[in-house]
């Protein structure tokens, strides 16, 4: 609140460039205290922030193809971007809420009772639940980040755009008496880990940052449907179910067809009426 | 008779001699109850209010105590030990190296405490183990430099006289929570007169709300 402008962070993931190596999905781990778990493959137990999906085109050889999505939280604006996110307006224990400042969706662990409602009420599945105390092997703990806060049996955590980084950067703008944080000194540990380069933040409100310069959000509500706000201008960029309203800020890029219709559940022949709405041209 | 009979008969007789004898013995029934609901009232108020605290709390010295005033009095201010770093962060407690600025493994005083510190800590190249009474819990985030800097307020405001010191009193650690007693207050009360009496999230939010018009959001506070 410090801030003369709200910010408006946001991610870019070209998914043409991501190669499903997991790096983003390592390095946020380590980063963030993420307890890994004796069985990883587990997936009712272990717990990924940044989760990186496999897509098919679903063709048979030669014309088969796969694309990687990683998944970090969506940190969705909710319905017209007024801050109402899904899992935001559904916990009753104020544990997560919208900062109207940053654009990110904050959470207080020691808040959380562990009900789980924002777990169902997430569309893209970017919420985690704490079934265990985590535990690290001797010696590891010391490897621990002191900027953020491991989490404790019983509950739920999720990606947090790296908001420590934030915090850092923040502290170092107060320190130099600006109120500008330069789009490097705030970088999350997915984005700097990509050896692809494939993911892309930075603030969506600042015309300088590249992903501003990517996404070209739209300022006004999508005349098709008035909850969605800050849809891209790029015809190759999409978000995840994003008719939904849910308005979140990952966006997704990628110059094949196919993957762009996976970002959403269409019915037959609904595609190609929502392409030419939006006057997107066929790159296949 | 049958046997329930039998039962119901002597239930209603017992119920009748209750009755019959009751009238005149239960006005002192009555006197003694109040007497002892008020007895086992105070015992387990005061004990609640009293002794509870103390059994919450357990005592630890400091490792040597320490003179603030004495060093305020040599260094001038407090940023010479506690200063903010060229990217934003807070020293906080002073290593044993910033200490060798001014001191060697020789005692400049004559004091017991300073004997310590040179011998256990200087000599051996230790850290001294503090007790932080101000530490706040783990999954709390505070950034000096938004309070120091952006909002420009001085050490006092918030941590109080701790530069008129002479002596460390004992850091009291909740037992059930591992906290510092400073978070919540002497007061058992809650009840606080100065910002530095208590420093718990609500104690943030109604400065907050007062200088910001906002509490914050939990990312604010928390990580």
């Amino acid at each position: 609140m410090q801030d003369k402008k709200a910010h408006k962070f946001g991610m870019v993931i070209d998914l043409d460039k991501c190669t499903g190596c997991g790096s983003c999905t390592v390095s946020c781990m380590a980063e963030n205290n993420i307890p890994f778990k004796e069985d990883e493959s587990d997936k009712k137990d272990s717990i990924t922030w940044m989760r990186v999906y496999k897509l098919t085109n679903g063709k048979s050889f030669p014309d088969t193809q796969t694309a990687y999505l990683p998944r970090p939280c969506q940190h969705c604006g909710g319905k017209g971007d007024h801050g109402h996110s899904p899992c935001v307006s559904v916990c009753p224990a104020t544990a997560t809420d919208y900062g109207y400042d940053t654009g990110i969706v904050s959470q207080i662990y020691t808040r959380c009772f562990g009900c789980r409602y924002c777990m169902v009420s997430c569309p893209y599945h970017a919420r985690y639940f704490n079934w265990w105390d985590p535990v690290w092997p001797e010696g590891m703990e010391k490897y621990l980040s002191p900027n953020v806060s491991p989490r404790m049996r019983g509950v739920v955590e999720k990606c947090s755009f790296c908001y420590h980084r934030y915090q850092l950067a923040r502290e170092q703008a107060y320190y130099n008496e600006t109120d500008e944080i330069p789009e490097d000194a705030y970088q999350t540990a997915c984005t700097t880990a990509c050896p692809a380069g494939a993911i892309i933040f930075g603030d969506l409100n600042n015309p300088s940052h590249r992903v501003h310069q990517i996404v070209k959000p739209d300022p006004h509500p999508d005349p098709l449907n008035h909850d969605v706000v800050g849809k891209s201008r790029n015809p190759k960029v999409f978000r995840l179910l994003e008719r939904l309203g849910t308005n979140p800020k990952v966006y997704y890029m990628s110059e094949k067809e196919w993957i762009r219709k996976v970002g959403d559940s269409y019915l037959d022949g609904e595609w190609d009426k929502m392409k030419n709405h939006h006057g997107s041209a066929s790159h296949d | 008779m049958s046997e329930i009979e039998n039962k119901t008969e002597h239930g209603s007789m017992d119920g009748a001699k209750e009755c019959a004898a009751g009238d005149p013995k239960n006005d002192t029934g009555l006197g003694l109850g109040v007497i002892f609901f008020i007895l086992a009232f105070l015992i387990c108020f005061l004990s609640g209010w009293l002794l509870f605290p103390k059994l919450l709390y357990s005592k630890h010295e400091q490792p040597f105590n320490f003179d603030h005033a004495l060093h305020v009095q040599e260094t001038g201010d407090c940023e010479s030990c506690h200063f903010l770093r060229e990217d934003g962060t807070f020293s906080g407690i002073p290593k044993t190296e910033s200490c060798l600025d001014c001191h060697t493994d020789e005692p400049m005083g004559e004091t017991e405490d300073e004997a310590i510190f040179a011998a256990e800590y200087v000599a051996k190249q230790r850290e001294v183990p503090w007790y932080v009474y101000a530490k706040q819990p783990d999954c709390v985030y505070f950034s000096h430099a938004a309070h120091i800097k952006a909002a420009g307020m001085d050490c006092v405001t918030c941590h109080g006289h701790i530069g008129e010191s002479t002596s460390s009193r004992p850091y009291e650690e909740n037992r059930l929570t591992g906290y510092s007693r400073d978070i919540w207050g002497n007061n058992i009360w809650g009840i606080t007169k100065n910002p530095w009496d208590s420093m718990k999230m609500d104690d943030c939010a109604v400065c907050h709300e007062k200088e910001t018009g906002h509490k914050g959001y939990c990312f604010q506070c928390h990580k």
